[in-house]
């Protein structure tokens, strides 16, 4: 298996481990867009939220502080940021999660709605990408 | 105790998220170009992910009474599949799709230092909290 198959895979196993930890510590699901939401509105109710984000920026930055792996470049137009943000925004909060939330822990929970969500959330990425990079649309 | 568990969570996780190449978003668009050039690395990440959460899920969590540092573990109780549901999922594929980011990333790159992922950190935060107001005032409604 190819090296970035491996970091993939291993990257995969340290979120589903932190998930778990979150969940016998806190008791909490480890859904990214649940708990930006409930960092941002209650952020004294959920200060273990706001900790919780503030160590994955911290965890990102070990990892290229360990690694010396190089830092990613986002070379998306600023309009896209700002609509791409605000759609996923939307999207997640009707949803009622992202890919960690559904995807992750949704689907290890066996939960039909969560393996639903992550289907349709996949597809539409799949075909939202295959519109602005092979169709004549976008 | 409990914000100390949350941020080295949160670490264990940002940690993941960078290591699996989830905050690059080369990376993102080459694993959804599916109907295209497909790189498959990212199909990886989730599969970890799930190696680690369906057996917890499905037979870790039943042996332990309550969270060590909370009084109930609070598990999602909804099981309609309604159309908020799917419309959701449906607008979250799109702007993952438009970007290559999906909020666990997006909040992950704030490390660096970029004004763009910042944007859209705030610009998802705002559609979180728009979407909340109109759903409140609707169901206030009817």
């Amino acid at each position: 298996m190819s090296e970035t198959f491996l970091m993939a895979l291993t990257g995969g196993i340290c979120i589903g481990l932190a998930a778990v930890f979150l969940m016998v510590t806190l008791g909490r699901i480890g859904g990214i867009s649940g708990i930006v939401f409930s960092a941002v509105k209650q952020p004294v109710e959920h200060s273990w939220a706001i900790l919780f984000l503030a160590g994955v920026i911290l965890g990102t930055s070990l990892f290229h502080f360990i690694s010396g792996h190089p830092i990613p470049t986002f070379d998306v137009p600023t309009p896209l940021m700002l609509a791409g943000g605000f759609i996923v925004g939307v999207g997640t909060k009707l949803g009622s999660g992202c890919t960690s939330g559904h995807g992750i822990c949704g689907i290890g929970r066996l939960s039909v709605r969560s393996i639903i969500a992550t289907c349709t959330f996949l597809l539409l990425g799949f075909i939202t990408v295959y519109l602005r990079l092979h169709g004549s649309v976008v | 105790m409990k914000l100390l568990m949350a941020l080295l969570s949160g670490m264990l996780f940002g940690f993941g998220l960078a290591l699996s190449g989830m905050t690059d978003i080369a990376n993102v668009i080459g694993f959804l170009d599916l109907f295209g050039d497909w790189n498959p690395t990212l199909a990886f990440v989730m599969v970890g992910g799930i190696l680690v959460s369906l057996p917890f899920f499905q037979f870790g969590l039943g042996k332990i009474t309550a969270p060590l540092f909370a009084d109930v573990f609070r598990l999602p109780t909804k099981t309609d599949i309604d159309v908020r549901l799917i419309g959701g999922a449906m607008l979250f594929g799109i702007g993952w799709g438009l970007v290559g980011l999906c909020p666990g990333p997006a909040i992950a790159s704030l490390a660096y230092l970029n004004i763009d992922v910042l944007y859209f950190g705030v610009a998802m935060i705002i559609g979180m909290f728009v979407t909340d107001i109109v759903d409140r005032s609707l169901t206030a409604k009817s």
